[in-house]
């Protein structure tokens, strides 16, 4: 059994700057620790699970490389990294590098999207997979989105009884099921017979267009518009699906919403990842993520929803509410930072108010899943979570309203609604 | 005016002239140069004139240069006639009172104009501050003008000590906490309670009030008995009536509050809450 993790590339995950600019979007710490380690984390617990590829179009890369060699050690299995040569797609990669995935005859992998956020059911998949379909059935995740909101995702029309996949759609204009794909697939060895279909249609098509690199373009496959609607209707594709929470993870703001997933989860999974109240620490509201080597004043009031980073200090009378503090940053005292990312080695100052504005599904709606707003609506910066870059500087007494501020800006004013390059 | 009629009695009896004060105005009341000014003249009123930098905005006042004798007034200029505005402080003797009605008058545009051409009316220029306080913003830049004078003239008056920066008048039975820093501009009333970390800048805060912990607060009035929570940030002359309760962590950007309401959520932009 074995795992494989699409972590993109630098042109992937644009809507992830400027944190993107500083560390690969696969690597930002979610409820303070990266956020492909909880799917490898979910992986690496599932009995039989042999090694663990990562493949992505990222150059080999210092961050990359270091989390890899601590991820193997804390999780005691194989991890490596397969470098596609160019953007090959959701199914080009994994076609590409096939023999490696199958090499030490492994029957049967999951395949999963590194940015989205998921209790990760994998064994429950692997289960159902025994149930329902046979030892060559295709499992895909699926769970239930709104009526508007499914438009935004890839759409299956599943048996009843059967689950098997009758229809697939990617994004349709109109509504055709509200069960969507988590971006989580169990796959058996015979799928890279059906991927290898479609290269050899997509080589014939070019061949007739001759266009200039269709070698290229041939090997670009992807698994949903390609290959799921294909397989959809022929008994092969089948679809688990899922009440526990999944959210994707495309925007910062999506980022502090997945975090605040990740650390409910932490009650049951890792509660020692968990914040206590102490007499001599921070005060403690919900659920609160505090790396060991942070310092933070005890008249400080943390949470809910706050991850802190590494090597961070939180000064007296310091209020920080939905937000993650990433590592070496620095909030001066009585400081106010709510639904807002302070970049790495970023400094607050004193009673300076940093705030953004949280694009949370509609709680009210159990199937609601995070908006994916455009960043401009109607000529003006749309309100959202205030993003700092890395090693920004907030003077004192001012505020940073629904604003985001690129690298290495040192500010001298207050700033509302606006990106600050 | 015409409430002046009302007083007719009280105010003629004894035969001495009396002060007429318009009370939106804040300056340092030259009471006595006033009087000895009128005596000097003898003519039936007196006024005080001030010199300011936008004179359109105000009725303008045209004077002797030697006598201060008021030839006209001319009422929100559109061309520069003069930079002297009628400061709304006045001196009159009780012959004025046979001028005035009983029923709604304006001083201004009925009864001055007639004195000044019979030559009965006579203007005095202040010295000092002046300020027209009728609306908040104005009323905040004549706090910071009357803080300023009481600097020059009483200085044992204002608070010192740790936190404290500039002008600042603090009533002796407030309580200001640890780590605050107040001021320049500041004064805060009786039995204002000012909790730890706070920071106020150019703000008064009315008697009874109470700013909590780690707030903010700039170019503010903060109405009597009002309770401003922790981590809150307010400014651009956010103004809140008596008894407004305003929520932790919220931010105030020019709003204007009427009483005894509770503020639940941030006011970004400026508007009036009701």
């Amino acid at each position: 059994l074995k795992a494989v993790i699409l972590i993109g590339g630098p042109q992937k995950g644009t809507r992830f700057r400027p944190l993107s600019f500083e560390v690969p979007k696969p690597l930002f710490p979610v409820a303070g620790v990266p956020m492909v380690q909880h799917h490898i984390e979910a992986c690496a617990k599932v009995p039989g699970m042999k090694e663990i590829l990562l493949m992505g179009f990222y150059q080999p890369h210092e961050a990359l490389g270091r989390f890899l060699v601590s991820a193997q050690q804390e999780f005691k299995i194989p991890i490596r990294y397969l470098q596609e040569y160019a953007a090959l797609g959701t199914g080009g990669g994994i076609y590409h590098f096939r023999d490696q995935i199958l090499s030490g005859g492994a029957e049967a992998f999951f395949v999963l999207n590194a940015d989205v956020c998921s209790e990760f059911p994998l064994q429950e998949m692997l289960e159902f997979r025994q149930r329902h379909g046979d030892a060559h059935s295709f499992v895909i995740l699926g769970t239930t989105a709104n009526r508007t909101q499914a438009l935004n995702y890839g759409c299956i029309v599943a048996n009843a009884d059967t689950q098997e996949v009758q229809h697939y759609v990617e994004k349709p204009s109109t509504f055709v099921s509200e069960i969507i794909n988590c971006g989580i697939y169990l796959f058996t060895p015979a799928i890279f017979q059906h991927i290898g279909e479609v290269f050899q249609r997509n080589q014939r098509e070019l061949v007739l267009e001759e266009s200039s690199n269709g070698w290229q373009r041939a090997e670009v496959i992807r698994l949903e518009q390609d290959v799921f609607t294909a397989l959809a209707g022929s008994g092969k594709l089948y679809v688990y699906k899922t009440d526990g929470f999944w959210s994707q993870i495309k925007s910062a703001g999506s980022a502090i919403y997945a975090s605040r997933l990740y650390l409910n989860q932490y009650s049951k999974s890792h509660p020692e990842r968990l914040a206590q109240n102490k007499p001599e620490g921070p005060v403690i509201r919900g659920n609160v993520y505090i790396h060991p080597t942070a310092s933070i004043d005890s008249t400080a009031v943390l949470g809910p929803n706050v991850s802190i980073g590494e090597g961070v200090t939180v000064g007296a009378g310091v209020r920080v509410r939905e937000s993650i503090v990433l590592h070496g940053a620095s909030l001066h005292d009585h400081t106010c930072v709510l639904n807002t990312i302070v970049g790495w080695d970023s400094t607050i100052g004193r009673w300076a108010r940093v705030e953004g504005t949280p694009s949370d599904p509609n709680p009210n709606d159990p199937y609601a899943k995070i908006d994916s707003e455009t960043l401009f609506r109607d000529g003006r910066l749309t309100p959202s979570i205030t993003i700092l870059g890395c090693s920004v500087t907030i003077p004192a007494e001012v505020v940073i309203l629904n604003s985001i501020v690129l690298p290495h800006k040192e500010l001298s004013r207050s700033y509302k609604n606006q990106i600050i390059l | 005016a015409g409430p002046l009629a009302l007083a007719r009695d009280l105010l003629a009896e004894g035969g001495e002239p009396f002060f007429v004060l318009n009370s939106d105005v804040i300056c340092e009341f030259p009471f006595a140069a006033l009087a000895h000014f009128h005596r000097q003249h003898g003519g039936e009123g007196s006024l005080v004139v001030t010199r300011v930098e936008e004179p359109a905005k105000y009725g303008v006042v045209v004077s002797e240069a030697d006598t201060g004798r008021i030839c006209r007034f001319v009422e929100k200029p559109r061309v520069f006639v003069s930079n002297k505005i009628n400061a709304g402080l006045y001196i009159f003797s009780p012959g004025i009172l046979q001028r005035i009605q009983l029923r709604p008058t304006s001083i201004e545009k009925e009864i001055f104009p007639a004195m000044a051409q019979e030559g009965q009316l006579y203007a005095m220029e202040l010295q000092g501050f002046w300020m027209d306080i009728g609306q908040p913003k104005d009323f905040l830049t004549g706090m910071c003008m009357y803080l300023q004078a009481l600097r020059a003239q009483h200085p044992e008056k204002l608070h010192s000590g740790s936190g404290v920066v500039g002008n600042v008048l603090v009533d002796p039975s407030a309580k200001i906490g640890a780590n605050c820093v107040i001021g320049p501009n500041v004064t805060i009333g009786a039995g204002v309670v000012v909790e730890d970390g706070v920071r106020i800048k150019r703000c008064t805060v009315l008697k009874g009030a109470r700013i909590r912990s780690h707030s903010w607060l700039e170019s503010c009035i903060v109405g009597w008995s009002c309770s401003v929570g922790q981590w809150v940030r307010m400014e651009n002359v956010t103004v809140l009536g008596e008894d407004v309760i305003v929520n932790d962590e919220l931010y105030l950007n020019g709003a204007n509050v009427l009483p005894h309401k509770s503020i639940a959520e941030s006011v970004p932009e400026p508007r009036i809450i009701m």
